[in-house]
């Protein structure tokens, strides 16, 4: 994965910057229609059920990419924003019984307090060091929701289920609305991102990816650059666990575990690095991958395992970045015929 | 004008900078020369912030810079190269150069735009034009040519406007005639902007060609400082640095 930089195969054409903003809405707003008329084609909740699934993924996926593949910051312990997002909003309903906006603010409030705390000693650190104590952190999170019972439910997780009042003629409680509502977050969150990733800040990222000495010799601050968008990541990983604490309407340690972390990773793997959406497309490959593989063999870990190595080991790229190269080699041999 | 008064840096028992003062005035050439493990590099890692200094300071137009970070610096106006071209290599040219110029204008931060800003486009394209990689613009500074990447690793000094501009060894690693070109462009650079240029460089025949003024360090101490001239005839540095050859071409 180090070989493939984020961000590479994007806004090269510098004369069409204006327009892209532009595109990215259209597409944005494109694919929230199709996700939106979905129910319209089929009955099938799996498949509703999934598409949730994959916005509470997804937006956890590509915001870790803001990390790894844009900033070169190697995270452990994302996966700690997603179960902060989970825990925040379920404790926060459960607790208060504010409406769900409020819920949703209050969460974002806590997940950037935590954010600017961990991410202020996390930054300073190298490769493998940042790795690990973003991993620490993680592993201090889930410990303290394994023993503070009373407050978080242990490992029963949040019982009892997480209130979804209805607010602005929006009834969570209902499948179809969860359903569209979720779609919105993914759109608007993954536009946000796409936004970021093509600032100016989305470039001095790139920067400090590439060479973060020189970087700091141009004038970047480079630790307040990494503070911004560790804090900004764990923003969209928190809205990611929203989305599934509304989708199971609970939280569970296991939200908070390293494993989702590693996920997050694993998906980074298979969808790959240099396009932005990469992370989305793995993430429909490791859901499609685990509600297949689980359902026809008791070994699935072993399975998962095989494809992991398959992708970092043997092909040493996920399956956006084949695309992407495909599609450049095109481009340039149609250029030299040209 | 870059005034640099006992400026020192000791790693261990090893003084890599002696109590070194130095004026730059504003618009000279200065050659900085000496054995390797001089201190040369240290002397600019200090002026640039790379390094603190232990004592001393270094003032840029009256204000003391001394100790603080590499962005503060360059913000004062002092820019720099690297002996081993440091580029982005996954960003084109034209990328590092449009990058360069936002960070430079407080713009490295901008979340609500998108890149390229217009208000960096001009700037970028001069120093592309200048350092001659204009008809690279769209090439990764991976896919460059050595002697490219160290043009690259100029022009992301000089895009940033600086008053100062130190080059560490700008022809490392170099053959002849490329030395020559490189050689030719920092001439040029220097003449046509107007700007101070400090350089350290190991081939006598290029720093006697073009340096008025030339620096010598020996284990962090100013060994001898003067023209071309002065310091071929000093026999501290014939012994110390130049041998006979350099100092036989002075009586030729």
């Amino acid at each position: 994965m180090s070989e493939l930089q984020a961000g590479q195969g994007a806004a090269l054409n510098i004369s069409d910057a204006k327009s892209t903003r532009y595109r990215d809405v259209i597409i944005a707003l494109i694919a929230f229609v199709v996700l939106a008329l979905l129910p319209m084609l089929t009955s099938s909740k799996f498949l509703l059920d999934f598409v949730i699934r994959c916005s509470a993924y997804g937006l956890f996926a590509t915001s870790l990419n803001l990390l790894v593949g844009y900033t070169g910051l190697t995270s452990f312990g994302h996966g700690m924003f997603f179960g902060l997002g989970a825990y925040g909003y379920g404790l926060i309903m459960q607790k208060t019984g504010v409406p769900i906006p409020v819920a949703f603010v209050a969460t974002l409030l806590i997940t950037f307090v935590f954010a600017t705390v961990i991410g202020a000693i996390c930054v300073r650190l190298k490769e493998i060091y940042f790795a690990f104590v973003t991993l620490a952190f993680q592993m201090l999170i889930h410990s303290t929701i394994l023993s503070w019972v009373s407050f978080t439910g242990g490992d029963q997780g949040l019982r009892g289920g997480i209130p979804r009042p209805p607010f602005l003629g929006i009834d969570l409680s209902n499948h179809l609305h969860l359903y569209i509502f979720s779609c919105a977050l993914l759109v608007i969150g993954l536009l946000l991102m796409r936004q970021i990733a093509q600032s100016p800040f989305g470039y001095t990222l790139r920067m400090i990816r590439d060479n973060a000495t020189r970087a700091s010799f141009v004038g970047i601050d480079v630790y307040r650059a990494k503070l911004t968008i560790f804090v900004l990541a764990a923003l969209f990983a928190s809205v990611g666990g929203m989305i599934m604490a509304l989708f199971v309407s609970g939280a569970y340690p296991e939200f908070a575990y390293w494993t989702i972390s590693g996920e997050g990773i694993f998906i980074n793997m298979l969808g790959g690095v240099t396009t932005f959406l990469g992370p989305m497309v793995g993430t429909v490959l490791l859901l499609i991958l685990n509600d297949t593989v689980t359902r026809l063999t008791e070994y699935h870990g072993i399975v998962l395992g095989i494809v992991i190595l398959f992708f970092a080991i043997g092909l040493r790229k996920g399956l956006m970045d084949f695309v992407f190269e495909w599609y450049a080699q095109r481009r340039d041999a149609a250029r030299e015929r040209g | 004008m870059l005034e640099i008064r006992d400026l020192a840096k000791s790693f261990g028992g090893v003084k890599a900078t002696d109590n070194v003062s130095l004026d730059f005035a504003d618009g000279s050439l200065t050659a900085v020369i000496g054995p390797n493990g001089a201190g040369k590099s240290t002397f600019f890692n200090l002026i640039t912030g790379a390094l603190r200094p232990d004592a001393g300071t270094i003032k840029l137009d009256g204000v003391d810079l001394a100790g603080r970070s590499p962005p503060e610096i360059v913000r004062h106006g002092i820019g720099r190269a690297f002996q081993v071209a440091s580029i982005f290599p996954s960003l084109t040219v034209e990328e590092t150069m449009l990058a360069a110029v936002g960070a430079d204008l407080r713009r490295a931060g901008v979340l609500h735009r998108r890149f390229p800003l217009g208000e960096t486009r001009d700037r970028a394209e001069q120093a592309m034009e200048l350092l001659g990689l204009a008809n690279k613009r769209r090439r990764t500074a991976a896919t460059l040519s050595h002697g490219d990447q160290k043009l690259l690793d100029i022009a992301l000094a000089l895009v940033l406007d600086p008053k100062v501009l130190l080059l560490d060894e700008p022809t490392a690693g170099m053959g002849t005639e490329e030395r020559w070109r490189m050689i030719d462009k920092v001439r040029e650079l220097w003449e046509r902007q107007k700007i101070t240029v400090v350089f350290i460089e190991h081939d006598m025949d290029i720093v006697f060609k073009i340096a008025p003024e030339i620096v010598v360090l020996c284990y962090g101490r100013i060994l001898a400082k003067g023209t071309p001239d002065a310091i071929r005839r000093n026999q501290d540095v014939i012994d110390a640095y130049l041998g006979t050859e350099h100092h036989a071409g002075a009586h030729a």
